[in-house]
């Protein structure tokens, strides 16, 4: 696969930048809101249900993309064992960046609550109206939700390990990419 | 590796360790499990069962209630002030739930405590306009703190089934705002029928109607029952469901209806504290007519589980100023969440409606 670009897509960039920040948004909004019964608890919400659609929106567009423009190799000289450790978080994390939404809006839906996004917009329930449904998806919400943070992290400090100490070119094809004079680009 | 390069990696290493633990400290933070101290829903239900015991699979306060189900039959006049389309002129079906204050599911009808009544109204375009109305148009307390407090405060002792004096004195000397609701229970009937109480929103909103002028409003359904109370003096001869019952044979005998009034604030009315009454005259637009038909036990009703959380609003209904709301909706959907994953307990009414159909 000489042929290979060295780095993602720039479309594929622009939307992994866009939903980082959404995403670590919506995680810290998300703690925000259960922690309190003051005056902020009803403006995060409403802020949490619109972002969370948008993220839902945002990851079906991003994952058919990301199939169709594929991912730069990663270097040869890394570790099997990491190149297998990137792959398996880079499936999670899509997966949990579908599922966050799908179990918030299921979770509503359950409980019997109406799924408003914003003022006049009203989804569809998803689940049937049932409590112990309701209850075992409050609960998961909250552990996938502290788990996606600690993988955002995992991945945050990966990344940052190729692009600090081994300087390998793999942060560089998720942020600026190669130079055109890189050898890379030329395949490698 | 040289010195230099590893004195460049130990500093890489440390420098990517603190970025990741600026990340974790700021979720702690948003999180609350460090800085200042914030009151979460936990607390004040906390609070609630420190005062009344703790009942696991029931409600954490207004536990003791009655399902019912019927109309509201829109004149259309309300959309002068609202967009909602609950409003606009028709009839949409309404799941509402009858209450009385307190955690206790057993608890005894004799109380000079709130007559509630709880809301749902669905219209076709999908959208909600849920309420928890009481039977005062005042608050004891004006937010959050404060009702934690007050919580604590006026927790019964077991000696004298009434508060602590030692609590109470100070509590009522750090909130004056408390007296006028305590002077407003003192003198006010006590309806003798869930039938026959006004009932009241508490807070303001905000009503936006198509035009786009907003106004600060607040309601009550006010019954065409005719107002009669009860003995407040021999409230505990009263036997234990004896308002459920009275509703249940009500019913049965024919629908009640109740008129939603809504109140535009005046200039200078206090928007932000349901502590204080809006005084002297105001418009007033009657927007239409609850017609109760049936009541049903929690286990047969459906109004058991749903949360009838005041700020599940309509477009066209907004969040006021005060900050009592948000309390609300955080302690009621802890609440509605613990009780979930709770097994529900059997409520008082169920052998009244049974007993009732034989």
């Amino acid at each position: 696969m000489s042929c290979r670009s060295p780095d993602f897509h720039p479309a594929l960039r622009a939307v992994h930048w866009l939903m980082a920040a959404m995403v670590m948004a919506m995680l810290f909004i998300g703690v925000g809101m259960v922690s309190t019964a003051g005056p902020l608890y009803p403006v995060l919400l409403a802020l949490h249900r619109p972002t969370g659609i948008a993220i839902l929106i945002l990851v079906l567009i991003r994952m058919p993309l990301r199939l169709a423009t594929g991912a730069p190799l990663l270097p040869a000289d890394l570790p099997p064992i990491q190149g297998t450790i990137a792959k398996g978080s880079h499936i999670l994390l899509y997966a949990t960046m579908i599922a966050m939404p799908l179990i918030g809006w299921g979770m509503l839906s359950a409980g019997g609550y109406p799924v408003r996004i914003t003022d006049g917009f009203v989804l569809p329930a998803i689940l049937p109206h049932d409590l112990k449904l309701y209850a075992a998806l409050r609960l998961t919400h909250t552990v996938v939700a502290i788990s996606f943070f600690a993988l955002i992290l995992a991945h945050l400090a990966a990344a940052l390990m190729h692009g600090l100490i081994r300087r390998d070119g793999v942060l560089r094809s998720m942020t600026i990419g190669h130079r055109r004079d890189d050898p890379r680009m030329n395949g490698d | 590796m040289s010195p230099s390069s590893k004195g460049a990696l130990a500093l890489n290493v440390a420098l990517i360790g603190a970025i990741v633990l600026v990340f974790v400290d700021g979720f702690a933070w948003a999180a609350g499990w460090i800085g200042d101290r914030r009151i979460s829903g936990g607390d004040v239900i906390a609070a609630i069962e420190y005062n009344g015991g703790s009942h696991p699979g029931y409600r954490r306060a207004h536990t003791k209630g009655l399902c019912f189900s019927g109309t509201f039959d829109a004149n259309g006049a309300g959309a002068a002030l609202s967009s909602a389309e609950a409003l606009q002129r028709g009839s949409i079906p309404v799941i509402g739930r009858f209450s009385l204050a307190g955690g206790n599911p057993l608890a005894a009808d004799g109380r000079n405590v709130f007559h509630s009544m709880a809301l749902l109204l669905r219209t076709p375009d999908g959208q909600e306009w849920r309420m928890a109305l009481d039977h005062t148009p005042i608050f004891p307390v004006a937010d959050v703190a404060s009702f934690v407090e007050l919580q604590r405060a006026t927790r019964p002792d077991p000696a004298t089934g009434k508060p602590d004096p030692a609590a109470m004195k100070p509590f009522l000397a750090a909130h004056p705002e408390v007296k006028a609701f305590q002077e407003y229970m003192a003198k006010a009937v006590l309806p003798s029928s869930f039938a026959n109480a006004t009932y009241y929103s508490i807070n303001a909103f905000r009503f936006t109607n198509a035009a786009g002028t907003t106004r600060t409003v607040r309601w009550q359904f006010a019954p065409e029952a005719p107002l009669t109370g009860l003995d407040k003096a021999h409230l505990d001869m009263l036997p234990r469901d004896a308002l459920f019952k009275e509703m249940i044979a009500r019913t049965a005998r024919g629908p009640s209806r109740w008129h939603l009034q809504l109140i535009v604030a005046n200039p200078g009315d206090v928007t932000d504290k349901a502590t204080v009454a809006w005084t002297g005259p105001h418009q007033t637009i009657d927007a239409g007519t609850l017609v109760l038909t049936a009541v049903s036990s929690e286990e047969t009703g459906a109004c058991r589980d749903l949360n009838f959380d005041p700020t599940i609003l309509p477009s066209g209904i907004g969040l006021s100023d005060d900050p009592l709301l948000a309390a609300r909706s955080k302690t009621y959907s802890s609440s509605f969440t613990r009780r979930a994953g709770e097994d529900p307990g059997p409520s008082a009414a169920a052998h009244l409606v049974r007993e009732r159909a034989r």
